[in-house]
């Protein structure tokens, strides 16, 4: 870690009540992010990648319940904060964006209208002011025209290009954490490259650390310096990028890695990792990656291991690496 | 949008015509009129007067002789009232008009905060006693509950009138006049108001509760915007959209709707014009009514297009 921690999430326990049973979305996760740190979850679809990010910021879904845990920004618990509290925190100083920004944005509203609400809210900026630092926000997001973007309305412009309205609204009160939650995964690959640019220069700019969520390894090569990998709602391993990519341990890691094509390889077919994630209304008490790993023995279908440091900020959660004893 | 607009206009218009003469059509092809259904004339009286009322002639010229008179306002003679039906209409149908209008602006307004209320509350109790009496109050026929409030606060309370527009033998002026047909303007406009509250509250609801959880409600929150910033600013105004065009059809619904209701309280609007036409056959008021109230849905349905295309940034900017 580069410094001090700017969050902390600690035994954070999210559940969703359906019908079908209680959804352990997030299930006893813990990580922190350093100041200027970069650090990116990873794992398929349906790990909870996306309600750990919007437990943070308290915006899960109505059937969702934050049930455990703590959230500290700024050494400031979040989940007891009053909903004004928060409401002054999201957008000035956490920003969020997400996966799809072709709805977004308020399809009513012009480009400009959306942009200084923050703006006017947080910074208390005049209407005009707010509408001048808006255009400027359009046009280093490298948005030409920007007199004209700023009163058009959402269904005028390309996914990519929303992107960046969506980034620009997410820094413009200076943000010191950025929420990313798959910005890049509904857009076509050269726009993809354009808006990693994007939040790396930002980040550079404007010193903030970055919460980057996605389920592609080649952005985590790129843009990450920790790397988290999710699996069933659980954390199963973490550590710094070069470790994770030079000494994967957990076979959930190390299958990720093998379906990835590094670039410039040419493979027939993409290794895929058999099996899929496992309903997470009816988690056994097995290891939950149990049903899909090769190297699976008898005491992984008793108890799911704990997560358990291997080596300096190098975590994992698989009996292979606690010893003979245990096993 | 202009050329949208335009083109809309140019449907209207050919609708209207298509709509005329379909009314005109079937109203011809009724049998029976005014003068077959009057006994006491002798045959060649009945020739005569069907002559003197053009009824004689073939059914497309009698078409045209009836546009052209309807564009010069002239909408026939109501045989019953003896009096043209244009007047006839108009002594009426403002009676009409300020019950629809008043029971038009509460529909919306009760059907609007509820809408945002099961928004923010759904399945609460607030929102669960709120559905009921919605729902309550579209399952009642209205004969019914009219009758009962008339029990209720005319018979038994005693604190408004049972029917009527006035007090019977009544001369007040200015703001005692105003008072008075104000009080007695009550029940009518809360029954009809009961009647089409239900089913507009249910597409507020649904409306709300859809728009509530779309992305772009989740971005106004992920940027710091205060709930009420979030549901009246950001939720209402997409939630109210495809709302309009009920608008539409609301106005001549409650007209017709209100023929029902002008009868049992006796109260002096076209819907009771209208239905005594029907058993006197007094075919010109009837075609008239009729005609008022398919001009009043298209122009009602070109309007809620061209407001729909005006605030949908989607549509206007095509
Ligand atoms: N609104 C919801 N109601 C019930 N379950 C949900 C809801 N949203 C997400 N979940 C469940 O939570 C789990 C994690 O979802 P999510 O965080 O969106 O996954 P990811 O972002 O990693 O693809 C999934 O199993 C999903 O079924
Ligand atoms: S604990 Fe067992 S089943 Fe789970 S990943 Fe490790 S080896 Fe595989
Ligand atoms: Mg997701």
């Amino acid at each position: 870690m580069l410094s001090e921690a700017l969050l902390e999430v600690k035994n954070l326990e999210t559940n969703f009540y359906t019908e079908e049973g209680v959804v352990k979305a997030v299930n006893n996760v813990s990580f922190s992010i350093g100041e200027q740190e970069t650090v990116c979850i990873v794992g398929e679809s349906g790990c909870g990648k996306s309600i750990t990010s919007l437990s943070i910021m308290q915006l899960i879904p109505e059937s969702g319940k934050i049930e455990n845990g703590e959230v500290n920004f700024a050494g400031r618990n979040l989940l007891e904060m009053s909903k004004k509290e928060i409401n002054r925190l999201r957008g000035n100083d956490i920003g969020m964006i997400f996966q799809e920004p072709m709805t977004s944005l308020n399809p009513v509203y012009t480009i400009g209208q959306q942009m200084i609400e923050p703006l006017q809210e947080h910074l208390l900026l005049s209407r005009k002011d707010a509408y001048k630092k808006a255009q400027e926000l359009i046009t280093l997001l490298g948005i030409p025209n920007s007199e004209k973007i700023i009163n058009m309305y959402p269904h005028e412009l390309s996914g990519g290009m929303l992107q960046r309205i969506m980034i620009g609204i997410a820094i413009s009160c200076n943000p010191r954490l950025i929420i990313a939650d798959e910005p890049t995964t509904a857009l076509d690959v050269t726009i993809q490259a354009q808006i990693l640019d994007i939040l790396r220069d930002i980040k550079k700019e404007l010193n903030t650390s970055i919460l980057l969520i996605t389920h592609d390894l080649g952005v985590v090569a790129e843009m990450a310096d920790y790397v988290i990998v999710m699996y069933a709602g659980k954390i199963v391993e973490r550590g710094p990028v070069m470790e994770m990519y030079t000494n994967p341990q957990h076979p959930y890691t190390k299958g990720l890695l093998k379906a990835k094509p590094l670039i410039g390889e040419r493979k027939e077919s993409l290794f895929t990792i058999a099996g899929q994630v496992p309903n997470l209304a009816e988690l056994s008490d097995s290891c939950y990656f149990a049903d899909r790993c090769e190297h699976r023995m008898d005491i992984c279908l008793k108890k799911h291991p704990e997560l358990k440091e291997t080596s300096a900020n190098h975590s994992v959660s698989c009996y292979l690496y606690e010893g003979e004893a245990v096993r | 949008m202009k050329q949208y607009v335009l083109q809309r206009f140019i449907q209207m218009i050919i609708i209207l015509f298509g709509t005329s003469f379909i009314i005109f059509f079937l109203f011809a092809m009724l049998p029976g009129d005014y003068i077959d259904s009057n006994l006491s004339l002798t045959p060649e009286r009945a020739q005569e007067l069907k002559a003197l009322y053009g009824l004689d002639q073939p059914m497309l010229q009698r078409y045209f002789t009836w546009l052209g008179n309807v564009f010069q306002g002239n909408l026939g003679y109501s045989l019953k009232h003896q009096e043209s039906v244009t007047s006839l209409l108009n002594k009426y149908v403002w009676n009409s008009f300020i019950v629809a209008l008043l029971a038009l602006f509460l529909t919306w307004t009760i059907a609007l905060l509820t809408g945002v209320l099961s928004a923010i509350k759904q399945y609460s109790l607030l929102d669960g006693i709120v559905t009921f009496f919605v729902f309550a109050a579209m399952s009642f026929p209205s004969f019914f509950i009219s009758l009962l409030f008339i029990k209720w606060f005319g018979v038994d309370l005693k604190i408004l009138p049972v029917g009527g527009m006035i007090d019977t033998g009544s001369n007040s002026t200015g703001f005692a006049y105003i008072l008075e047909v104000g009080k007695h303007m009550i029940l009518p406009v809360t029954i009809l108001t009961l009647l089409s509250i239900g089913s507009l509250t249910r597409y507020f609801r649904t409306g709300m509760l859809e728009v509530i959880r779309q992305d772009y409600i989740r971005t106004a929150r992920a940027k710091g915007l205060k709930e009420s910033v979030v549901i009246f600013k950001h939720a209402l105004k997409n939630a109210i959209l495809p709302v309009i065009t009920l608008l539409a059809f609301e106005l001549p619904g409650l007209f017709s709707g209100a023929i029902i209701m002008e009868q049992i309280f006796n109260w002096p609007g076209v819907g009771r014009i209208q239905l005594e036409s029907v058993s006197f056959r007094d075919y010109p008021v009837l075609m008239a009514f009729t005609l008022f109230l398919s001009c009043l849905t298209i122009i009602g349905n070109f309007l809620a297009d061209v407001t729909y295309a005006a605030v949908d940034p989607r549509i206007r900017l095509k």
